[in-house]
């Protein structure tokens, strides 16, 4: 029997999040080309883990992995690179599959450095063979590498908004199998010592249904209000480009963009943006693109679905006014 | 505090980057050459601690002979020196840079004091790998907190804040000497001036050769993904389109609260 | 991409801000149907136009670039986009403080209003942050400015569809141009195809490659120009005004700096000249900035950052003041520094606006709609007419060096008779060896190697002594040789032979030829077989385009001899009015035939030896203003009895190839006459001037008329030609100004120094004002130059009639001092053998 392939499957509210529902949508293709069982290893706390393996039916997974150990948490990104390669040299699988979010990538070159062992990372297709044969993102996406990956054990993440997941089959849930990693002080040494909550009733943009971002065209953090109100009135989040945050309109967390915060909202209203590709690789993961701009050329209108022409001061209250006007009248 | 940077020189790329005809690599005829935005403020960051702490700060890429200018250019903003690894030009993977990085930090650390903080941007701007500080560190053994958007000094720890996975903030507080990669944001790196411009041009730069060696990774050809050019439809001008787009946040369901 | 019409009367390529100032123009002209394509956005396409530093210097030595700033710059204020900061150009060398006298003379002769010279203290006190100490004074221009020039294109678009005739497409890329039957004919672009019956193309770098579509040639290079913006300037802080402050030319280090709203722009030509291709442009979608705004290249830049350095300390030093921007960004150079307008001579209807710069666009524009709706330019656009151009000074190998040669001499103290170093000797004559044995110095004139005196002729310094003016100054002594003086008086006194192989030659021939010539030329060309006719060509409003000799040789033949420096754009004039039906052809035989001049009072005693006696040459068998066929040592050559020095003589032409042998003839028949070689400083110079012969390009352009330069002849002749109505009318009228010749009574300066004018000075009345006539024209030296033969320094100039009495005193201004001068003659009659016996000996 092949080798199985690994998929690091991260646990939140007891659901796998949707990247790793990319993240085992990639591995399983892989488990199936290359005849190896998917084996998950579940990225959470042990007690949420044996409590969510089931989550998993209809996915494709034979195995789910839970990590047992006593004081391990997520709050420890070492602790979980040394388990996670604990668990790799127990089942030698011939690839591990994470995903390409901030914390996939760290925990991934983490375990890649204990092994001594190479690492793709943001790949968006693979295919197995005696070395793999990659497709991953360069420049947040806007690039693409054709690469070889050799190595005994083939490490890579899968870049986030890049892989189609489809609807769970009729696979049934894995076998859980548990297993108990032995970790040292200097495993757990790095780790989150304080937290602080995001702020209350405020919407994260990286969650937000509707995010509403704001460019050049805005033209002073006062200029915000109009975008802050609507954002209100639609259960909706705040952005900005790079330069919004770079002129200081913006706390530089609310920036989208290749150095900033990549989105993939329902409707991504995008208000005096012109559309420079450090920004739209942040937010072309929309499901739906509204561009509002004086300029019906600008590079945003070639990845926007609609577009309103004209001064987003003038349309932005507008369009409050109109939603309080029908809620009013509803 | 001791403080050396760790930068990788990337060509400052348009709206739309152009590949060479055989795919090898992105056309530079036209693009000048700049470092992440990351790394930009890393070595603000370090500016900005050796100006508060006392101390010296160090610079340091792997590149050809012209990255030169990127060295140059972290000096013109503040740092003291500068080590060049240079290379043929060939790509080094992440595991061969790491590599090297350590080599040339234990042959610093050898005959100088050891650098209490190593500095990194999260991930470079060109090949992305998010994995060299987090190899440098393991090597040397020493702490490393990715993702860093806020850096507090202590006695002998330092206090690394970084954006939570949900969310909020969460800290990490690490003994030196450490590794800490920093995301934008953590500083708004100042331009150099015309003096310090001046005075970066006459510095001295610490040059070696590391021999190239194979990594894991090994690039083949790059292109350019398929562009989803939509045609975005018009469904207004001006404020009268206001009832146009409300329509459309009905129809997505969002005003159903 | 936008859609486009699918017909048009003009297409308009590029909407920067030539494009957007020739719709606005032609507009006004009463053009409609005018399409303007914009490959980019709008309002900025990402071209020069949105990231050239747009200020605005009015003084500039030569007449016809002044002409053209100066009217931008009433355009701009007009709009409402010039913000009038004054300017000062800094001097840190005696050298470069004489040039700013100069460049006072120069703001005089051309009207610009308020120019004035100033102490370092001055200059400080306009100027708080400069380091005064390091200037010896500055040039201070009231009238100096900044423009929006991307609002200045919004407004010129928008004033043109206000009136209905223009239609602006943007993000539209032209992909082809066709040319039928040696006209445009259709425009292709990515948003459909557009008929239309003229193209003007107003690509600035991208130009070549857009004329190149339609076969035709643009020869200009981009090259770049570095800039860098710092900031925020403490001092700046609490600015209200983008520009507070005089912007300052740092002259002697090619630099410019100037506020910039918070910041400090720094601009530099100092750097080396870094040209590219058209080709190479990026894409507006590949480009980091804009396709214009390239990669600083710092190496290249770190030199001047001392030089600024040292001049602004309290901003340029300040630790906190940032490198904000700094790019490499393109502008447009030509192969003599002029910009490249008017219909292409390749194909037409396909004009060319390009290598315009902003401080010169609304102006030239004007210009070019004007020329387009009928001819009739109020600037004379001569010196940039892309007609001028010979092929050699189309290719990539010219273009390159005379750019990178010229790059540095934009700030540069360049004398009037500066010769290029570059890309030389492109022609030659086929007597070159010769005049190279002689030890000629060459000065080039449409490529031609022309040797301007001989050094061999030292000798002749002795036998003339203070009769050749000798010169002490420097700046006069430059491009100068008392030898030239000493060949005049050498051609007067026995003989002198001249090589004048840069004419150029056309054939006319055919049935329709003589009524295609007599349409053009304001004198009777239907003369006898054998007869030579000296012409000027008028422009429809009687402005004079240039002047020439045609020979008929036969009953539908002709030739037309005219200058070098004009040629091809004569050639064009020629060209551009043969018959529709084909019954006239153009020959250019430039390059078949080289000329000699052959003149003095032995010349006939020559002329008989050399031809051994087998052809009359007598004054009644070959009478002034005739041509006929003469054998020269077994060569066959075309003599034509005609004089530009005042002198018995003849032009001969020889086939090219034969030419040394007939210079060698002549040179043997010579040397017992005592004739000399004899330099262009002579013919074009000292000789034309004692005779009061008028030059194209000096005297002779379309601001003034026959009448005022004094070549009205009494009677006219039957036909009709371009420009009769307007001459008429003008007869009619009394003249605003008269072409007079001045002698300079004393040219000892305060310091006792002998100086010499060299042309281009104004002419001011006796208590220092400016001179203007009824037409607003100043008077202004069209030409100067040694008289040796009357012994004074010479001047043309244009007077008001209350001025041009002989006999009257004036003053005439020079570096910085006055020296008088006197109306030696009002009108044509020579100074020197007033009744023209020598000629007609």
């Amino acid at each position: 029997m092949s080798a199985p392939i690994f998929a690091l499957v991260t646990i939140a509210a007891g659901v796998p999040e949707r990247t790793s529902l990319e993240t085992l949508t990639v591995a399983r293709r892989l488990a199936a080309e290359t005849g190896g069982p998917l084996e998950a290893v579940l990225v959470a706390a042990a007690a949420d883990a044996r409590s969510t393996a089931a989550a998993l039916a209809g996915w494709g997974v034979a195995t789910a992995i839970v990590i047992e150990h006593d004081t391990l948490t997520l709050d420890h990104p070492d602790g979980w690179a040394a388990a996670v390669a604990q668990v790799i040299a127990a089942r030698g699988p011939a690839a591990v599959v994470g995903s390409g979010t901030e914390r996939g990538n760290d925990l991934l070159a983490r375990v890649a450095a204990r092994l001594s062992l190479p690492m793709a990372a943001n790949v968006v297709s693979v295919a197995a063979g005696d070395r793999y044969r990659l497709v991953r993102q360069r420049w947040a996406g806007s690039l693409l590498e054709e690469c070889w990956l050799d190595a005994p054990v083939r490490l890579l993440t899968v870049a986030p908004n890049a892989v189609v997941v489809g609807e769970p089959d009729g696979t049934a849930a894995p076998a859980q199998e548990r297993l108990a990693v032995t970790l040292g002080p200097a495993d757990l040494a790095v780790h989150v010592t304080s937290r602080e909550a995001p702020e209350r009733g405020r919407i994260s943009l990286a969650e937000a249904k509707v995010v509403i971002g704001g460019g050049r065209g805005v033209g002073s953090t006062e200029g915000f209000g109009d975008l802050e109100e609507l954002a209100g009135l639609v259960g909706g989040a705040v952005g900005g480009s790079r330069v919004v945050t770079s002129a200081g309109w913006r706390p530089h967390a609310d920036q989208i963009g290749q150095t900033g915060l990549r989105i993939a909202p329902d409707l991504y209203i995008a208000c005096g943006i012109s559309g420079a590709i450090q920004h739209i690789v942040g937010c072309k993961a929309a499901k739906l693109i509204l561009a509002i701009n004086t300029d019906d050329e600008a590079p945003i209108m070639s990845v926007a679905d609609y577009a309103v022409i004209g001064d987003l001061h003038a349309i932005v209250p507008a369009i409050s006014a109109e939603i309080r006007r029908r809620s009013a009248g509803g | 505090m001791n403080i050396l940077v760790c930068v990788k020189r990337v060509p400052a790329t348009g709206g739309r980057i152009v590949l060479t005809a055989d795919g090898s690599a992105i056309d530079v005829r036209f693009l000048g050459f700049t470092v992440s935005p990351h790394e930009e403020c890393a070595v603000e960051e370090a500016v900005r601690i050796v100006e508060a702490r006392g101390g010296s700060s160090t610079v340091l890429t792997l590149g050809p002979a012209v990255a030169e200018e990127q060295l140059r250019d972290a000096m013109a903003i503040g740092i003291e020196r500068a080590i060049l690894l240079e290379t043929d030009g060939r790509d080094w993977d992440p595991v061969a840079t790491a590599s090297a990085i350590v080599a040339a930090v234990r042959a610093q650390e050898a005959v100088a004091a050891p650098f209490d903080l190593i500095l990194f941007g999260n991930e470079s701007a060109d090949s992305g790998g998010f994995q060299v500080g987090i190899r440098v560190a393991a090597a040397l053994g020493r702490p490393i907190v990715t993702g860093v958007k806020a850096l507090q000094l202590g006695e002998g720890r330092i206090v690394a804040r970084r954006e939570g996975a949900g969310g909020g903030w969460e800290s990490f507080e690490i003994p030196l000497p450490a590794v800490v990669s920093v995301k934008e944001g953590i500083n708004l790196p100042r331009y150099p001036s015309i003096p310090g411009r001046l005075r970066a041009k006459k510095k001295e730069i610490e040059r070696s050769t590391p021999a190239w060696q194979p990594g894991g990774l090994e690039k083949i050809v790059l292109r350019l993904p398929k562009e989803e050019v939509t045609a975005a439809e018009v469904i207004g001008r001006g404020p009268d389109a206001a009832a146009a787009v409300v329509d459309l946040l009905d129809r997505i369901g969002v005003l159903d609260r | 991409m936008s859609s486009v019409p699918a017909q048009a009367r003009v297409v308009i390529i590029g909407a920067g801000i030539v494009g957007s100032s020739m719709a606005w123009h032609l507009a006004r002209l009463g053009w409609r149907d005018i399409v303007l394509l914009e490959k980019g956005m709008l309002p900025n396409p990402g071209g020069s136009t949105g990231h050239a530093s747009n200020f605005i210097f009015l003084v500039d030595h030569s007449k016809e670039m002044a002409a053209f700033t100066m009217e931008s710059a009433r355009q701009y204020r007009e709009l409402g986009v010039y913000d009038e900061t004054g300017g000062i150009e800094v001097a840190r060398t005696p050298e470069r403080m004489a040039e700013l006298t100069r460049r006072m003379a120069s703001s005089t002769a051309w009207g610009v209003e308020g120019s004035r010279l100033l102490t370092p203290a001055e200059v400080k006190a306009m100027v708080p942050f400069i380091e005064h100490s390091v200037i010896l004074g500055g040039f201070y221009t009231p009238g100096v400015g900044i423009v929006d020039s991307l609002q200045a294109g919004t407004l010129m678009r928008q004033k043109a569809q206000d009136l209905g005739a223009l239609t602006v497409a943007a993000s539209v890329e032209v992909t082809g141009i066709d040319v039928e039957a040696g006209r445009v004919r259709r425009v292709h672009t990515d948003g459909g195809t557009i008929e239309v019956e003229i193209v003007v193309v107003a690509c600035g770098v991208w130009s070549p490659r857009i004329a190149r579509m339609a076969g035709a040639s643009i020869p200009l290079t981009p090259a770049v120009h570095q800039m860098m913006d710092i900031g925020p300037v403490p001092m700046f802080e609490h600015t209200t005004k983008e520009v507070g402050y005089p912007i300052v030319r740092d002259m002697d280090t090619n630099m410019y700096e100037r506020q910039h709203g918070t910041g400090f722009e720094i601009g530099s030509y100092a750097h080396r000249a870094i040209l590219m291709d058209a080709d190479d442009i990026p894409s507006i979608a590949a480009s980091a900035l804009s396709p214009t705004m390239l990669p600083f290249t710092k190496e290249d830049f770190d030199p001047q950052l001392e030089d600024s350095l040292e001049l602004f300390p309290e901003i340029v030093g300040d630790e906190s003041v940032g490198v904000k921007l700094a790019i490499n960004g393109l502008l447009s150079l030509t192969p003599d520094g002029n910009p490249i307008i008017g219909e292409t001579p390749e194909v037409k209807g396909l004009w060319s606006v390009a290598a315009v710069w902003i401080k010169e666009a609304p102006g030239i524009a004007k210009t070019v709609a004007e020329w387009m709706t009928n001819g009739e330019p109020e600037i004379d656009p001569h010196g940039s007419d892309i007609a001028r151009f010979y092929d050699h000074h189309r290719t990539d190998q010219h273009i390159a060096a005379r750019s990178t040669e010229g790059y540095n001499k934009t700030y540069g103290i360049v004398h009037p008779l500066e010769q290029w170093a570059s890309n030389r000797p492109i022609r030659i004559s086929p007597a070159y060896d010769r005049h190279v044995a002689l030890r000629a110095e060459f000065f080039e004139a449409a490529g031609w190697e022309r040797p301007f005196w001989y050094g061999a002729n030292e000798s002749l310094l002795a036998e003339y002594g203070d009769r050749v003016m000798p010169r002490t100054a420097e700046w006069e002594s430059r491009w100068w040789s008392p030898i030239i003086n000493a060949e005049h008086l050498a051609m007067r006194d026995r003989a002198g032979l001249v090589d004048l192989s840069a004419f150029a030659i056309f054939d006319i021939t055919g049935p329709g030829a003589l009524a295609a010539l007599e349409r053009l030329s304001v004198n009777k060309v239907d003369v006898a077989v054998g007869r030579t006719v000296y012409t000027p060509l008028l422009n429809a409003a009687g402005g004079i385009l240039a002047d020439l000799t045609i020979m008929r040789l036969g009953d539908e033949r002709f030739r037309v001899v005219t200058g070098g420096g004009m040629g091809m754009r004569d050639r064009k004039i020629f060209a551009d009015a043969l018959p529709a039906d084909g019954t006239a052809q153009l020959h250019d035989v430039t390059n078949a035939f080289t000329t000699f001049g052959l003149w003095g009072p032995r010349a006939r005693d020559i002329l008989g030896a050399a031809s051994g006696g087998g052809a009359d040459i007598s004054h009644k068998g070959f009478p002034f203003l005739s041509s006929k066929t003469v054998d020269i040592d077994g060569v066959r050559t075309l003599a034509s009895r005609i004089s530009y020095v005042g002198e018995l003589g003849w032009e001969i032409y020889v086939p090219m190839e034969q030419g040394l042998r007939v210079w060698d003839a002549l040179w043997r028949a010579g040397t017992p006459h005592g004739m000399a070689a004899v330099g262009i400083g002579t013919y074009a110079v000292t000789a034309r001037l004692e005779k009061g012969y008028r030059a194209h390009g000096a005297e002779l352009e379309l601001d003034f008329d026959l009448v005022e330069a004094g070549m009205a002849r009494p009677t006219l002749k039957d036909a009709d030609f371009v420009g009769r109505a307007a001459y008429e009318r003008r007869r009619a009228a009394d003249p605003a100004a008269i072409l007079c010749t001045l002698t300079v009574d004393d040219p000892t300066s305060s310091t006792g120094v002998k100086r010499y004018m060299l042309g281009r000075e104004p002419i001011l009345t006796l208590d220092g004002q400016r001179i203007v006539d009824a037409k607003g024209r100043g008077s202004y030296v069209t030409s100067a130059g040694s008289g040796p033969s009357v012994g004074k320094h010479l001047l043309m100039t244009y007077l008001p009639p209350e001025y041009a009495n002989e006999g009257a005193k004036l003053l005439v201004e020079y570096f910085g001092e006055s020296y008088p001068v006197t109306v030696a003659v009002a009108g044509s009659s020579p100074l020197f053998d007033p009744e023209n016996l020598r000629i007609r000996a």
